[in-house]
């Protein structure tokens, strides 16, 4: 395929597998008049990441394809982090990034070299739960509990953020998380006593 | 979703530079280029991470009154800061009404511009006709679903609408996008940096090989402004139609009325013929009515979607008042 710069190199990219394949064989061959010579290898296939994960290092060599809930789940063998839409739209991948709420399926684990991450599995201290685990049980706020660990996560982030004042702002904040058994009055009834006990 | 190569930008003239490779993509917040992959709308060889790019985030004042927002700041960073949650405050509410907590703490102000057309012919995950997925494979929404498409500018080659919010209200504060490449740096208006269908329905902006939105600039500060947004669902869910409105005002009458609509167009339409028969008149009055309805002569309406005309023209009367009632 030609090189052309930009929309048309994508567009004529989408017409058919071979066009893809020519594409992956361009990296790393010399490129448009131009373009420095350099460059090419500063891409690299594979990545080398160190990151703290519920207060333990970790370092792991990754494909730039995999996400941070792909390494979490598949290399890491934390499965509490839940695989929903893997799109950014249900919330059940939710996991704290430098104290901050975000959605793992979102972010390219060769992106989080340095960070601070915590998912579910970081929250209970031994075999005391965090409130916002407790408020959960205490009321009822789950059925499948596919989402809970989404949620948890999230009001986590929510109450830490200051975003947990009422229940009308807890549901705006929280609207990120889905729960397809409709939970939602027990789930903002649970945000809410925790976040009175946290604060 | 198929391998590339990545590599981290270290300043804005190297990721400038790597981004002239061919095939090659820029990432940030990500909240659009993974779910592109994973549709196949893209297939970049590269991927330049640009996160690491230093003096790129922040929002700072200007000495002309106005503010210089960083591209990598995230939206829920840009949108609770003081200088934008007291002087902008259509922007401030036009951001927390966009996308989820979680994504906003992703989503860079530089990069929400960039997300492309939400219609679901462009987003399928089989082939279907979209002149915006495959140039010149013609509109599969112009004879079919297309409730949500356009009202204004749009033709036979594609009707959808660009889905951000921020965008919008930027545009009624005449802000600019400044951009980057190896030949210089560049202010587009915000309006101008969507393509629309009847320049090139292929095209979802202006942007080339090269070019990077570094920062947003905002003129005098807009206290008397408001974003009101029409959804199907109150939070989480892209605008039916969304109606920024920043006025001017001597009491209760309108000295200078700035109004741009959002998910009604390729871009964020200004409602000029509105803006200049509202000077003068007073909120509430019917020559104020008359002149939002002056706004929407040239609305078009596509077979199913001419209720959006109505919600358009009644989001802006209550957005006028929204923003009034801020003064």
């Amino acid at each position: 395929m030609s090189d052309h710069p930009g929309k048309i190199s994508r567009r004529t990219f989408m017409r058919g597998t071979a066009t893809v394949a020519a594409g992956v064989a361009v990296i790393g061959a010399p490129t448009e008049a131009g373009a420095q010579d350099l460059a090419p290898s500063r891409f690299s296939s594979s990545v080398t990441v160190r990151f703290e994960i519920n207060g333990v290092d970790h370092v792991l060599d990754v494909e730039p394809r995999t996400t941070l809930l792909d390494a979490v789940r598949e290399r890491l063998q934390l499965t509490g982090t839940k695989k929903g839409c893997n799109r950014g739209e249900c919330g059940a991948c939710t996991v704290l990034m430098d104290d901050r709420r975000v959605n793992s399926c979102l972010i390219l684990a060769a992106s989080t070299d340095g960070r601070k991450i915590t998912t579910i599995e970081g929250l209970a201290d031994g075999p005391v739960l965090h409130p916002v685990q407790q408020a959960f049980i205490d009321h009822d706020a789950f059925q499948c509990g596919f989402c809970t660990s989404g949620q948890i996560m999230s009001a986590v982030g929510c109450i830490a953020e200051g975003h947990a004042g009422s229940n009308a702002e807890i549901r705006e904040w929280m609207s990120g998380n889905l729960c397809r058994c409709s939970a939602y009055p027990q789930i903002a009834a649970a945000v809410e006593a925790a976040a009175g006990e946290i604060v | 979703m198929r391998n590339f190569s990545y590599a981290q930008a270290t300043s804005r003239a190297d990721a400038i530079a790597l981004l002239q490779q061919p095939e090659t993509m820029s990432i940030a917040g990500g909240t659009e280029l993974l779910n592109w992959k994973r549709i196949g709308i893209v297939e970049p060889a590269r991927v330049v991470d640009i996160t690491g790019i230093p003096d790129m985030e922040g929002v700072e004042a200007l000495p002309n009154g106005g503010v210089r927002i960083g591209a990598l700041t995230k939206l829920n960073d840009v949108a609770q800061h003081a200088l934008i949650r007291d002087a902008y405050p259509v922007f401030s509410q036009a951001i927390l009404k966009a996308a989820s907590a979680q994504i906003r703490n992703l989503a860079t102000i530089g990069g929400n511009p960039l997300q492309r057309v939400r219609c679901a012919y462009f987003r399928a995950e089989e082939p279907t006709p979209c002149n915006k997925r495959v140039a010149g494979s013609g509109c599969s929404a112009v004879a079919g679903i297309h409730d949500k498409h356009a009202i204004f500018g749009w033709t036979e080659d594609c009707v959808a609408v660009h889905p951000a919010d921020p965008p919008v209200a930027l545009a009624a504060l005449d802000a600019a996008y400044v951009i980057e490449n190896a030949k210089g740096v560049r202010r587009v208006p915000v309006q101008d940096i969507h393509v629309m269908p009847s320049e090139n329905p292929a095209w979802h902006n202006i942007l080339g090989n090269g070019d990077l939105i570094t920062a947003i600039e905002i003129g005098a500060a807009a206290t008397t402004s408001a974003y009101l947004k029409i959804r199907e669902r109150e939070s989480f869910e892209y605008a039916t139609v969304s109606a920024a409105v920043a006025l001017d005002l001597d009491g209760d009458v309108i000295r200078r009325a700035r109004i741009a609509l959002g998910s009604v167009a390729m871009r964020p339409w200004r409602l000029n013929a509105t803006e200049q028969q509202l000077v003068g008149q007073r909120i509430g009055s019917s020559e104020a009515v008359a002149a939002v309805d002056a706004g929407f002569v040239d609305a078009r309406p596509l077979s199913s979607n001419a209720y959006k005309i109505t919600i358009a023209r009644n989001a802006t009367l209550r957005a006028i008042e929204l923003a009034a009632r801020a003064a």
